[in-house]
């Protein structure tokens, strides 16, 4: 085995470019291993941990591109790395075809200029350069939707103070999805109007909750993303405010939903003081947050965003609040008959839930669900601190792994665009004696895997084959978050994984229910 | 503005970054623009106001307005030693940055031998590669004597020039006159056929132009220039329609004031020679930029040069000071029986003609040029189109029919390059490595963007 690297000096290509690039590489004969990423220090960790970072790949500095392979041998290596030439090459032709008369712009400045009355500009640049990227949008008057992570939490306080002071958005940092104006922004699902506004400071809770009130007839006026971190103290709910604000002056919008981790105690209040500035009802979930403290300021408290999708959906609907919660109650007794059936197959030492995720929320709603039903459950992205994985590529008991925390996805695409990582999982938790029920999330909308329930099914059926061939059956639990409007379409997609042997459950929290109670 | 006001407005958005989202909006039916983004280089921060308060964007604008304003007239001819200022009696002037004998590339070191002999200063190539080394000849780049050489860029004292007046403002600039392709000197290619034309150039050439001159008065290469741009040129590697239309002004003068023996050869000289205009284009392009070196606080480049060791940039601002990085290898077409192998690193002067607005920076109006250069047509236009957005400003009277007639991009700023990361696009020749050989191919080539960083680096120090 040979490693081969080569630097080219000064040559900046988008990162899913470079993982395109890579994966090409990987699809040569006698190639091991191949990296294309930019010389920062983050990609020469990767680079150490893969073997694959020579000396000289170590010297590149963070403006370089660093291709490196491992092959059989040198004329492979050697091979691999001009073809990695011609595919940069092709990917700066492939814009280049035409008469050359219309150019993409190469500046934010020129392409405001080109496109008259433009309002949004979605940022997902490298985080290093996000910040100063989305500061020039502010500066031409521009909202803005930052899909970029790594971006200081500094950044991210001076970003939002500015747009504040101007009027503006600033969704994000590390804002997976939004819907304005009913045109989704990032990974979002195809919902129709309606009279609910949402902001979200979680991306596939924001998913969640459009999704689920979609399939009940229930459509929003805007959905506003904030970014994960915009509820914790040093930012302060900049953006759940404004956010709030500018829904609660806005006259199509009739109910108020609000989506969050639990915030910060001083911004919670803040939040709900908030409330008082209109009478529009407003349903809060704050995921595993005090419901009594959301009563007392005029709230509605949701428990799950299923609790939240269904009540606010009630309230537009002119509908009662507590037939609404009545109904979920009904549907949950006859989750209890059904997992009481279901657990008959297992065996004595198959007493362990194994949830494999894409969406960080869903985790973590999984987490503070099942504690309930099952006792500890241990993750990377833990809602207890004291339940950290000691690894995450190892579960122990019950797991919960978010997939798309960084520790995957440094160097690699979100589960949600990329299934390999997760589909490698599924098998891996299926040979384990002590698996009882495999846990998914599948998420559809603009944006992601084309069909994401298919990727999965496949390693559904390979894993029950592994499990089957040592006299054991796995349950599988998943439930998919998106609507029939969206390009992978709903009904397919359930479909897809029922085929394949999966239990689909409508959401999340019911499909966390399910599980816990064949586990209880 | 209020967030709500956003509510009742169609969503525009531009995009930067992953251009699925683009095609995701796009999907939606929303009005989306994609930017082709890349990273600002290293070391960029917003630099808007020097320390003495002068706003960088109106120095700029005046520079660009000085620039704008030229007029490039053909005045007339002398000998570089009598003419060229500073010029001393042992000295040879060099293209691109200053360079050591020592650190010279194989072609500038086979002109300076060339032009050793020629000047008579040594009786064989290996004398005059000794007298070179030996620190008796003195060597300065041609720009710090309002001078401009193609590739190795060689003027010696006995040279033959052509004096360009810009007439708006009274400077003088220089250049010699073009030798032809093949075994010349200007790439590097020395020995006795070299010698001879550049002897002819000196007793037959110049004297015939010198009296054409006189009865044509000063040619007015600026509307030389306009014009060639409409006709496929961008008086870099393309001067076909440039030398078409001087020798067109030239023909009648050189019949009256030479011998027909004399006037066929001079006439056949020149028509044999598309690239004969470069030596003017050049010193043209020269001179309007030369006026805008040492206005305070802007950020303009006024020189782009390479003497094929280094590259260096000039910036109006700090007018004595030369930015340099090693030249790159020109990525090109070939000529038969050549490869990369022989190329040397990108050489010479004429990427005055892209500081100035043509050159690279005016494709669009040259799209035949790739046959010579590589790429695509489209490309020529890309080029163009990218380079707006490195520029302060847009020519007046130079322009590209197929962008409507758009002036072409006026006056690199050193801030945009390195905000955009979008390097000056230069389309040249290429010379062998080895000195004596010549020509091997032609092609594209981008500025190295150390030069870029360090002057913006040293902006920051003057000027902030």
């Amino acid at each position: 085995m040979i490693t081969r690297t080569s630097v080219k000096g000064g040559e900046y290509y988008d990162s899913v470019t470079l993982l395109e690039v890579a994966q090409g590489l990987l699809a040569l004969d006698g190639v091991e291993d191949a990296a294309v990423v930019m010389g920062t220090p983050a990609n020469k960790g990767i680079l150490a941990d893969a073997e694959l970072l020579t000396s000289e790949a170590e010297a590149a500095s963070a403006d370089d591109l660093v291709i490196a392979v491992k092959a059989v041998d040198a004329a492979i290596a050697g091979a691999a790395l001009e073809e990695a030439e011609r595919l940069l090459k092709a990917s700066r032709e492939s814009g280049g075809s035409g008469s050359g008369l219309e150019q993409p712009p190469k500046t934010m400045a020129a392409a405001i200029q080109r496109l008259e009355g433009a309002n949004m500009v979605l940022i997902s640049v490298a985080g290093r350069y996000a910040g100063a990227v989305a500061r020039e949008a502010l500066s031409h008057d521009q909202h803005v939707f930052l899909f970029s992570d790594n971006v200081s939490v500094a950044e991210e306080v001076a970003l939002k103070q500015t747009a504040r002071e101007k009027g503006l958005l600033v969704m994000g940092p590390d804002a997976g999805t939004a819907i304005i104006n009913g045109i989704a922004l990032g990974f979002a699902n195809a919902v129709p109007r309606g009279p609910v506004g949402v902001v979200a400071a979680s991306g596939t809770g924001l998913q969640a909750v459009v999704s689920y009130m979609a399939r009940l007839n229930v459509g929003i006026t805007q959905a506003i993303g904030t970014g994960g971190r915009d509820l914790k103290s040093a930012v302060g709910g900049i953006m759940m405010l404004e956010g709030l604000k500018a829904l609660q002056a806005d006259p199509d919008t009739q109910v108020l939903l609000l989506v969050s981790k639990p915030p910060a105690p001083e911004v919670a209040e803040k939040v709900l003081a908030q409330l008082q500035a209109s009478d529009k009802p407003a349903v809060i979930c704050f995921l595993g947050g005090n419901p009594q403290a959301v009563r007392s300021a005029g709230g509605i408290p949701a428990r799950t965003l299923e609790e939240a999708a269904v009540l606010a959906a009630a309230i537009a609907q002119g509908q009662n609040e507590e037939d609404a919660l009545g109904n979920l109650r009904n549907k949950d007794a006859s989750l209890r008959v059904r997992a009481a059936s279901l657990k008959r197959v297992l065996q004595e030492e198959q007493v362990y839930f194994r949830g494999l995720f894409s969406g960080g929320t869903f985790c973590y709603e999984t987490q503070l669900i099942l504690k309930d039903l099952t006792g500890n459950v241990w993750s990377n992205a833990p809602v207890d601190k004291a339940l950290r994985m000691a690894d995450s590529n190892h579960s122990v008991e019950h797991a919960a792994v978010d997939l798309g925390e960084d520790e995957f996805t440094v160097g690699r695409l979100h589960p949600m665009l990329d299934p390999t990582l997760r589909n490698r999982r599924i098998i891996q938790e299926a040979r384990d004696p002590q698996t009882a029920v495999i846990f998914l999330d599948v998420v559809l909308g603009f944006g992601v895997h084309p069909d994401p329930a298919g990727a999965a099914a496949g390693a559904v059926r390979e894993a029950r084959a592994v499990a089957s061939a040592e006299g054991r059956e796995v349950l599988f639990v998943a439930s998919v978050c998106g609507t029939a409007d969206d390009p992978q379409d709903l009904g397919k997609q359930e479909a897809r994984l029922e085929d394949a042997g999966v239990l689909v459950v409508s959401t999340n929290a019911a499909a966390t229910r399910l599980a816990g109670y064949i586990l209880s | 503005m209020a967030i709500q006001d956003l509510f009742g407005q169609p969503l525009k958005a531009v995009n930067i970054g992953l251009e699925d989202f683009a095609e995701s909006l796009h999907s939606q039916g929303a009005d989306v623009v994609h930017v082709d983004w890349r990273p600002p280089l290293e070391g960029y921060v917003e630099l808007t106001r020097t320390q003495d308060g002068i706003d960088i964007e109106t120095a700029n604008a005046e520079a660009v307005e000085r620039i704008r304003k030229g007029r490039p007239l053909l005045v007339g001819m002398g000998i570089a030693r009598e003419l060229i200022p500073g010029m001393g009696a042992r000295m040879i002037l060099h293209a691109g940055p200053p360079i050591t004998w020592e650190r010279m590339c194989g072609p500038t070191r086979g002109a300076i031998m060339g032009a050793i002999v020629y000047e008579g200063w040594a009786d064989t190539y290996e004398a005059a590669a000794e007298l070179a080394a030996s620190g008796e000849v003195a060597f300065d780049p041609c720009h710090h004597h309002h001078t401009v050489g193609p590739m190795a860029g060689i003027v010696s004292p006995s040279m033959p020039v052509f004096v360009i007046r810009n007439e708006t403002f009274g400077n003088l600039t220089y250049a010699t006159q073009n030798e032809g392709l093949g075994r010349v000197l200007r790439y590097g290619a020395y020995g006795d056929d070299v010698l001879e034309r550049l002897r002819w150039m000196e007793t037959d050439l110049y004297p015939a132009l010198q009296r054409a001159l006189e009865v044509t008065g000063p040619i007015d290469l600026r509307s030389i220039i306009a014009q060639a741009l409409h006709m496929g040129d961008e008086v870099h590697n393309r001067n076909r329609a440039a030398t078409s239309l001087l020798f067109r002004q030239l023909v009648p003068a050189v019949i009256q004031t030479s011998s027909t023996e004399a006037a066929e050869k001079v006439l056949r000289f020149i028509d044999s020679n598309d690239h004969f205009f470069l030596n003017l284009s050049m010193p043209a392009v020269k001179s309007m930029l030369e006026v805008a070196e040492g206005i305070a606080g802007s950020t303009l480049v006024t020189v782009m040069a390479r003497n094929g060791t280094d590259f260096g940039i000039r910036v109006a601002a700090l007018p004595d000071r030369w930015f340099t990085a090693p030249a790159p290898i020109v990525q090109g077409l070939w000529l038969p029986g050549y490869s990369e192998e022989d190329a040397n690193p990108d050489i010479g002067d004429s990427s005055i003609t892209e500081t100035g607005g043509v050159g690279g920076f005016a494709m669009a109006s040259a799209p035949a040029i790739v046959r010579f250069v590589g790429g695509t047509a489209a490309l020529a236009l890309s080029v163009t189109q990218e380079m707006y957005e490195i520029t302060a400003g847009e020519h007046e009277f130079f322009t590209a029919p197929v962008l409507n007639f758009r002036g072409t991009p006026l006056g690199i700023d050193v801030r945009k390059v390195m905000a955009t990361g979008i390097l000056p696009f230069i389309n040249t020749g290429i010379a062998h490595k080895k000195p004596g050989i010549g020509m091997v191919g032609a092609g594209l080539v981008r500025a190295p963007r150390k030069c870029f960083e360090d002057a913006f680096a040293a902006l920051l120090e003057n000027l902030i």
